[in-house]
């Protein structure tokens, strides 16, 4: 997480890899119970990651980084069983631990579909994310693309990836 | 969406964050709440015109230290408990201590005088200025604050709204302590404990609503 704060993207990609197995035996084991599908807790799981991304600035690297995730894996699920008006089924709040016990390799599909969600957001974010974050290039090269300052397109990236965070909240409710 | 693909996306040209920035925007963001709440005091009421004599003094240096104390302490806590889990490290009690040390000073005050005085020293000449000025001058340093715990991810609302409250009721205080003319011990510990108090509780209702991300 420390490497990944401080913008190191193949640890990042691999603390996020990791702490999606757990995130999956996590919502698997909470929403199967309660009679849900898998697709539900994938989405749970995407949410959960994008929360983890767009939020990281906000972990302490003194603190230890289980309770963390678990407060926001926890409040995903929370938010989800409040939105989707399902009695809040009992979430305890002592099984920090468990988190990291369990793992779950089976990637399955989310509901979502990433093109239909990036057509809705503005063009100047879409451009941003697609370039940086889909086709891989770098900043400046993307920059130089499409014709704006590099901080532009970090803004950019970093707006268009809330909004997607927003698209998929909203998705729920309808 | 594949999961995999959204790990590949999340974890492509990752920018580097700064974890100094939520304890950096609260500070800054009591730094500019503060400013307002002095600012809108000084355009609606003005300063009290005895604030230079040494016996008001006294009493403005209490009023400011009792509510820059309720200020201090909730930043600190909010700072924890504006993050993801911050509830679990943060014994939020603490933040009680200000309101104890005033009655207790106020208990004192009132215990050392004639007990024909009481009416006077408790309800003071502009309680019911004081009850209106202190919530209303709290609004704004209150949507600054809540502005700024939206971006720092608190998990719970109730608790991180109520402490947003509490900071924003003292940040007024502040402000309202320099037009405020009644010098009593049990006045600011009745009237600004409570308006205080007031505001912690509107915040904690008003919380989930405003700061679900």
């Amino acid at each position: 997480m420390v490497a990944g704060l401080a913008g190191d993207a193949a640890s990042h990609r691999m603390l996020l890899e990791r702490l999606s197995h757990h995130l999956r035996a996590y919502y698997k084991s909470r929403l199967l119970r309660g009679g849900r599908s898998v697709a539900e807790a994938e989405d749970l799981v995407q949410d959960a990651l994008i929360a983890i991304h767009t939020q990281r600035h906000t972990y302490d690297p003194t603190q230890p980084l289980t309770p963390w995730v678990y407060a926001v894996a926890r409040y995903k699920l929370i938010d989800h069983l409040r939105r989707t008006r399902a009695s809040s089924a009992d979430v305890p709040i002592e099984d920090a631990d468990e988190i990291l016990a369990r793992d779950d390799h089976a990637a399955a599909e989310s509901a979502y579909d990433l093109n239909r969600l990036l057509a809705r957001i503005p063009k100047k974010m879409r451009s941003a994310i697609q370039c940086v974050k889909l086709d891989g290039l770098s900043v400046a090269e993307a920059a130089g693309r499409c014709g704006v300052s590099e901080s532009a397109i970090k803004v950019n990236v970093h707006r268009g990836l809330k909004a997607l965070a927003a698209l998929i909240a909203r998705e729920k409710i309808a | 969406m594949k999961t995999d693909e959204l790990i590949a996306m999340l974890g492509t040209n990752v920018e580097r964050v700064d974890h100094r920035q939520v304890t950096r925007l609260l500070g800054l963001t009591v730094v500019v709440a503060v400013a307002i709440a002095v600012g809108t005091t000084l355009l609606m009421l003005g300063i009290r015109a005895d604030a230079l004599d040494s016996a008001s003094l006294v009493f403005l240096g209490l009023k400011l230290g009792f509510a820059a104390a309720i200020v201090a302490l909730g930043a600190m806590y909010l700072a924890k408990v504006a993050r993801p889990g911050g509830e679990r490290m943060a014994p939020v009690t603490i933040v009680a201590l200000p309101f104890i040390a005033i009655v207790l000073l106020a208990a004192i005050a009132l215990a050392f005088a004639p007990s024909s005085h009481w009416n006077n020293m408790v309800v003071g000449d502009q309680w019911l200025e004081c009850l209106l000025s202190i919530p209303i001058i709290a609004i704004v340093p209150f949507a600054v604050v809540i502005w700024a715990v939206r971006r720092t991810a608190p998990t719970d609302l109730v608790r991180a709204g109520a402490l947003a409250g509490l900071v924003a009721g003292g940040i007024s205080a502040i402000g309202y302590a320099l037009h405020c003319t009644d010098d009593s011990v049990p006045f600011v510990a009745l009237w600004y404990g409570g308006t205080i108090a007031i505001c912690t509780l509107a915040g904690a209702i008003l919380g989930p609503r405003l700061l679900r991300w």
